[in-house]
């Protein structure tokens, strides 16, 4: 028996509650940032399974869009942080609570 | 099925171990753990390019990023004492506990709501012949695809300026910010 779609989804929907959870749980922005990569791969393999499911190669080249802005939002994501810890030394989002450098 | 259950069975533990990792350099390396698993789901989905790709750009590229910079910040662990000492007097405790009920509660229903909507319905969609050719995939890229391509470049030299510009030097940051 190979695994249908619908197997697929699911375990893509459990991927991504689980990068959900870690967003919201977790009190450190590197943590966070994980989180959110695993929510992004969760919707890669959503999109692998369904250009499976179709025939076409379109859904692995989205992944490959994906991957990208995955790639330029770490970089820029890292940095921020970077910089927040050079400001406050903690990487606790709590601390960042006012726009006001 | 078998395999299915078995990388799908990992990546599900290795990203519950990530959540619940108090070091930042264990949730890294047990998150490439969960890019392996996905790879291997990827060639069970007759996509051994994106499986190739997973590894060398994610597992590869972005987490050994993440590893530089939790080493470069010799990044403390979370909820320590000192943290909790040193947050402000508005945020006790009790409102932290409060903000992480209700994530587990908006993330506990989001998932039991996907999964029972997708579970209730079970489609008979007949499954089409796979696409797996490296060459379909690099013609459909530079013919259809070609115009986002080229904006990727852009997004990927924009977002290289601007890490260079938040993080570049103490000094040279604080005055751009």
């Amino acid at each position: 028996v190979t695994p249908t779609l619908d197997d697929y989804l699911v375990l893509s929907a459990i991927l991504f509650a689980i990068g959900t959870a870690g967003v919201f749980l977790r009190r450190n922005l590197i943590t966070i940032l994980l989180a959110v990569e695993i929510m992004l791969n969760a919707v890669n393999l959503t999109f692998v399974a369904f250009g499976r499911s179709f025939g076409t190669v379109d859904g692995q080249i989205i992944v490959f869009f994906v991957m990208a802005v995955a790639a330029a939002e770490a970089a820029v994501g890292l940095a921020i942080v970077i910089a927040l810890f050079r400001h406050r030394e903690s990487l606790n989002p709590d601390m960042f609570r006012l726009l006001r450098w | 099925m078998l395999l299915f259950y078995v990388f799908g069975g990992i990546a599900i533990l290795a990203s519950l171990l990530v959540i619940a990792q108090r070091n930042p350099v264990y949730s890294v390396l047990l998150l490439i753990a969960s890019f392996g698993a996905l790879s291997g789901l990827y060639v069970l989905l007759d996509a051994p390019f994106v499986a190739v790709i997973q590894i060398i750009i994610y597992a590869g590229a972005i987490m050994v990023l993440f590893l530089f910079v939790i080493m470069l910040l010799n990044a403390p662990h979370e909820d320590t004492d000192e943290d909790l000492a040193r947050g402000e007097a508005a945020l006790t405790r009790g409102g932290s506990r409060g903000v992480k009920v209700f994530g587990a509660l908006l993330a506990g229903a989001f998932g039991v709501q996907i999964v029972w909507a997708l579970v209730s319905m079970r489609s008979e969609a007949p499954e089409a012949s796979p696409v797996s050719s490296v060459a379909a995939i690099g013609r459909t890229l530079f013919t259809e695809y070609a115009f986002a391509f080229e904006v990727t470049s852009i997004l990927i030299l924009a977002a290289m300026v601007g890490a260079v510009v938040l993080a570049g030097r103490a000094g040279a940051g604080e005055e751009q910010l």
